[in-house]
């Protein structure tokens, strides 16, 4: 009689992990919706090119490296990396900065470390910081909400996002009137504003003057990242221990040197927390289990400096936002941490050391 | 309502328990055989009691327990027993064990057996021997016998009734207090008894058990016994995880719950220590589930124990195409079975027969994403993640530094891991390698310390040696002071001292002698060995010496010569000892008396009279050699040659006897006449004495013997010398006269040797 021989346990979720990345495609949707009432269709067009990239090259290296590419491909974390890399390059960003950026974080700061669940750091972010270091240019000119399109002009439609995004689509030159679009962004503005109290400036912008919080959009899509975070805490996809902290961390920290408004002033808690990749980063790329430290308490030690990174970054560094920087930076710093937040075991008196040796 | 913690981790489970609780507890048809497993429990297998052929009855003892954590097997049904060999045991390896195999006569026959009416009446010890005879192994899972367990060395303040039954299917234990909760509650009052009526009876049942909650709680009234009620999530059924969960305390790392002065007893333990004490029945038979879809009826029995699997599938409608494994007990923590032949034993709780889309086969496995959900249900509170990635690098260390033996192995991180990770095999798997590991560093820290402490032994000896060597120098400076001071003045205070311990030195010496006679006769024995060994010897250096004078260089007669020499000394050494022996093996007072005289005379002896005696020996030596010179150069042309050696002997006999003259004149002189300190002169005279018991004993040896042998010894010469005599004569060369002359000599020296030595001994004898 041919009887199964396993060992235990022999029962199982039905839950695998295809499951869990579409929940946090999913949970991305409202952010995405945000972005695109705000920015109109480019960031559409970006996510539907990085993940053709991004699957085309996981394929690819699949293929290379003799697995079944069909069952690599079915747990969606390509396709992930694609779309978060997609929501943070510009909107109207020339088509090959996703295909660039992609590649990169797929081929590079994925597959050659091993893959799914070896990569020491946020592919994404990896891909991100290639573009943003490479093509300082495209990566900065971020459009204009819609609602501060001078009269006449209106957001580019879906075929012109694409025409300029792929000019070659359109026989006639149309590079150089994305120009027409682009503003700065609150972080921006806010970086750049000397000699003007925040007061004056969130009078004066129209950026400001125009939007409830943090600038006008901008904080729309942030709160779309924050209900998508929500959603995924709820279905307890990760726990609240990073994203809590490092936000804890950059509301303390902006608080700490908001000076009620002055023009040295770095901005105020809620402009840090609903502007620029905050939410995003904080529930989508924080989060990163692969990446991120493993214990809880490592979970809050490893988002607050996040959080602090982030901070100091954006007040005194080159670059007015820094989510990816930040995130990065404690990538490396993760292992480390791990091996000193071991929980305490039942039956323990102390928590141990990952790097303590018997005897 | 009574404060319950919180279990750390756990995972909620599909229940799937009320399929096999819509009927009672039922009882099966007897099987045509049982097989029943020596051992089955943890602990010393049982003493066999009966053999191949016997006719036992229900409840007869077929082993009893031996050494401490043991318990015995009794027959569950009156029978024959047809084999007592190996048949494979319920065991997740799938492995054979030995196993009595009985054929039921279908009386159903009880042994005469009694209960006690109340226990109160007996002590502690009492009844636990009865749980211990009536082959109580822990029900709940891993069969630890239980009077073992019972009896506590630490003060008990808590007795836990585990009644949780946390894995998904089972509904044993649920049953079991539903039917028969009246012997359950009076089970628990026996275990409080036997452990001191500890201030805390808790019984611990998840709130998916809300009939077995209703049936207990009647029977509770007037009584300090406590049923609480928690959260149905597993593994809340596990020991520490109860103890948290109703206590708040968790029982430490390495140690027991005894140690935080609590015991857990599984329901079905205590209805089986009942069921011992107040009827006189030891285990024979349990409750087992009989669940999953593979089955069309789903129910709990009474089983005997050593009823084949198969009996049960089979009056369950078992249907094997449908079946994707046979598990014996629960899904999460159960074993799967290699084939349903295997008995049901006494921990066998659940036989779960699942269908294909229960249980389906396992996908494979994606990669881990480091989510930590297993971390989240982990009730130990550790990082099965990292574990998982340590133990596919082999990283033992790292494992160890997380704690991998914390690991209950409750299957929780597998269960929820979204990648299909065998978790919970990687970590068996790496724990069998390090316990293996630890094993071999074990064995090979034994051997490193026995070559270190060998190393330093033979250090210390060399050391001791050293030291001897120097007191012995010292001594015999300081025993020449004495001897100066002796003979020179009155006796000094210091002699005075020494006199008074010569007592002591003759005790150890006596002492010693005592425990050479441990083996006198073993010593004798080797001695004989060595004297006929040396004989030998000197016979062959002979014969070879012999062979030489006809033609050899002078160099090759010069060695042989020497080894003659050699050859002797060792003889006379090894006769020597013998003789040294055989007055020692006589144990009488006179011997010894004689032996003390001997000695007592050899230590006063003065170094003075020590060098004389030997300055007479040399002396005579040279005589002796003088006269074989000279009676060389008479002999032959040839005899230069002997000469030569002789004169090379006699030149060191002269060296030796010049160097212990000198010595002899300078011991009085140079002597200073400090005094010697009784230490120094203990172990001087304790040295002085060892040499010279040897000589007295020597001394003291009979003449005849020591001629006895010479004739011997002269005889066989004489006798060679002869032979060859005849053989060279026999050739008759003009060539061998030389040597005919020579050997004629020689044999003529030999038989006047011999008259000489055969006239001394008649005259001894005389």
């Amino acid at each position: 009689m041919a009887l199964l021989k396993l060992t235990s346990p022999h029962a199982h979720t039905t839950q695998d992990t295809g499951n869990v990345m579409q929940l946090v495609l999913l949970a991305t949707t409202p952010g995405l919706l945000a972005l695109t009432i705000f920015f109109g269709w480019g960031t559409l067009i970006n996510i539907c090119i990085a993940s053709i990239v991004a699957l085309g090259c996981e394929a690819g290296i699949m293929h290379l490296r003799k697995r079944p590419v069909m069952f690599y491909l079915r747990d969606y974390s390509a396709l992930v990396t694609a779309v978060l890399l997609g929501l943070a390059l510009p909107p109207l960003a020339p088509w090959w900065i996703a295909v660039v950026g992609t590649a990169f974080a797929i081929i590079i700061a994925k597959q050659l470390y091993g893959g799914l669940g070896y990569n020491p750091f946020n592919p994404a972010m990896i891909g991100y910081v290639v573009l943003l270091i490479s093509f300082p240019v495209q990566m900065t000119a971020w459009p204009a909400p819609a609602p501060l399109y001078e009269a006449g002009t209106a957001v580019p439609g879906l075929w012109q996002s694409l025409q300029i995004v792929l000019p070659f689509l359109s026989p006639e030159a149309v590079t150089g009137t994305i120009d027409a679009f682009t503003a700065a962004t609150p972080l921006d503005t806010v970086k750049h504003s000397t000699g003007l109290l925040m007061e004056q400036l969130y009078q004066k912008d129209p950026l400001f003057s125009q939007g409830n919080w943090a600038g006008l959009g901008w904080e729309w899509v942030n709160l779309g990242f924050l209900a998508g975070g929500c959603f995924l805490l709820y279905r307890k996809i990760f726990t609240w221990h990073a994203p809590v902290a490092m936000l804890v961390a950059l509301t303390l920290c902006s608080a700490l040197f908001y000076d009620g408004g002055s023009s040295t002033s770095h901005g105020s808690p809620l402009l840090h927390l609903l502007s620029g990749a905050t939410m995003l980063g904080a529930f989508f790329i924080v989060t990163d289990p692969v990446t991120s430290a493993t214990s809880n308490r490592g979970r809050l030690i490893y988002g607050a400096l996040i959080g602090v990174l982030i901070f100091i970054i954006r007040s005194w560094g080159n670059y007015p936002d820094s989510v990816a920087f930040a995130v990065l930076l404690m990538n490396f710093a993760a292992p480390l941490i791990d091996n000193y937040t071991l929980p305490r075991t039942y039956g323990h008196q102390k928590s141990r050391r990952a790097t303590e040796k018997k005897d | 309502m009574r404060k319950v913690w919180d279990l750390v981790g756990g995972v909620h489970i599909p229940e799937n328990k009320y399929q096999s609780v819509q009927n009672s507890i039922g009882t099966l048809p007897l099987p045509s055989q049982l097989v029943i497993p020596l051992n089955q429990h943890i602990g010393a297998p049982p003493k066999l009691l009966v053999a191949k052929g016997d006719k036992v009855l229900k409840g007869q003892p077929l082993a009893e327990p031996k050494g401490m954590v043991s318990v015995g097997v009794h027959a569950p049904t009156s029978g024959l027993i047809s084999d007592i060999s190996d048949h494979p045991i319920p065991h997740p390896s799938g492995m054979a064990a030995r196993c009595i195999t009985l054929i039921p006569d279908g009386d159903d026959r009880w042994i005469e057996h009694q209960g006690i009416d109340n226990f109160r009446e007996h002590s502690s010890a009492a009844l636990l021997e009865i749980i211990r005879s009536a082959g109580i192994a822990g029900l709940g899972g891993a069969g630890f016998p239980s009077a073992v367990k019972l009896n506590a060395r630490q003060p008990i303040s808590t007795l836990i009734i585990n009644a949780t039954e946390c894995e998904p299917y089972i509904t044993a234990d649920d049953m079991l207090m539903r039917e028969r909760p009246e012997d359950i509650v009076e089970g628990i009052k026996i275990l409080s008894f036997i452990l001191g009526e500890p201030d805390e009876i808790l019984i611990g049942i998840e709130n998916n058990k809300p009939k077995a909650y209703d049936a207990l709680e009647p029977y509770l009234k007037g009584t300090n016994i406590e049923l609480v009620e928690f959260e149905t999530r597993y593994p809340s059924g596990g020991e520490k995880q109860l103890i948290q969960i109703l206590t708040g305390k968790e029982v430490p790392h390495g140690g027991l719950p005894a140690n935080i002065g609590i015991v857990c007893q599984n329901v079905g333990t205590t209805y089986a220590i009942q069921q011992a004490i107040t009827r006189g029945e030891p285990l024979i038979s349990r409750v087992t589930t009989v669940t999953g879809k593979a089955c069309s009826t789903n129910r709990n029995y009474q089983t005997l124990i050593g009823t084949p699997i198969s009996h049960l599938l089979e009056y369950n409608h078992f249907d094997q195409s449908e079946c994707s494994r046979l598990v014996m007990g629960g899904p999460m923590m159960g074993f799967t079975l290699e084939n349903p032949d295997i008995p049901v034993i006494k921990t066998t709780n659940c036989i779960l027969a699942p269908n294909k889309t229960e249980l389906p086969e396992p996908p494979l496995a994606q990669a881990c994403i480091r989510c930590g959900m297993c971390a989240e249900a982990c009730p130990a509170s550790l990082l099965p993640q990292q574990l998982f990635w340590h133990a596919q690098s082999k990283n033992y260390d790292k494992l160890e530094a997380q704690n991998l033996f914390d690991c209950i192995e409750c299957g929780a991180c597998s269960y929820v891991c979204p990648s299909n990770i065998p978790l919970v095999q990687y970590y068996r798997a790496s724990k069998g390698e390090m316990r293996k590991q630890a094993e071999e560093k074990i064995d090979s820290d034994r051997a490193r310390q026995r070559f270190e402490f060998q190393q330093s032994r033979k250090e210390k000896e060399e050391a001791a040696k050293l030291a001897k060597r120097e007191a012995r120098k010292k001594a015999a400076e300081q025993a020449r002071a004495k001897t100066a001071s002796n003979s020179t003045s009155s006796k000094t205070t210091a002699s005075d001292t020494a006199a008074s311990s010569v007592d002591d030195i003759i005790k150890a010496a006596m002492a010693r002698a005592e425990a050479k006679k441990a083996s006198p006769k073993e010593q004798q024995a080797k001695l004989e060995r060595g004297v006929a060994r040396a004989e030998n010897h000197l016979e062959t250096v002979q014969q070879r010496l012999q062979l030489l004078e006809a033609d050899a260089s002078d160099k090759q007669r010069e060695q042989a010569l020497a080894a003659i020499e050699d050859a002797r000394v060792r003889l006379v050494g090894a006769q020597t000892k013998l003789k040294d022996i055989k007055p020692t093996q006589v144990d009488d007072p006179k011997t010894k008396a004689v032996d003390t005289k001997v000695l007592m005379e050899k230590i006063q002896a003065s170094p003075t009279d020590m060098l004389e005696k030997k300055i007479s020996t040399l002396k005579e030596r040279i005589t002796v050699t003088e006269e074989k010179i000279s009676a060389a150069t008479e002999d032959s042309p040839e005899g230069a040659v002997l000469i030569a050696a002789l004169q090379k002997g006699l030149d060191k006999q002269q060296t030796k006897l010049r160097d212990a003259e000198q010595q002899l004149s300078e011991t009085p002189v140079d002597a200073p006449a400090e005094a010697v300190t009784p230490e120094t002169q203990d172990a001087a005279s304790a040295a002085i004495a060892r040499a010279q018991a040897k000589a007295a004993a020597q001394a003291n040896m009979s003449d005849e013997d020591k001629l006895r042998a010479t004739i011997a010894s002269l005889k066989t010469r004489l006798k060679k010398a002869q032979d060859r005599l005849t053989a060279i004569e026999a050739e008759n060369s003009e060539d061998n006269s030389d040597k005919i002359s020579a050997l004629r000599t020689g044999v003529d020296k030999l038989q006047a040797k011999l008259t000489t030595a055969e006239t001394e001994l008649s005259e001894q004898t005389l």
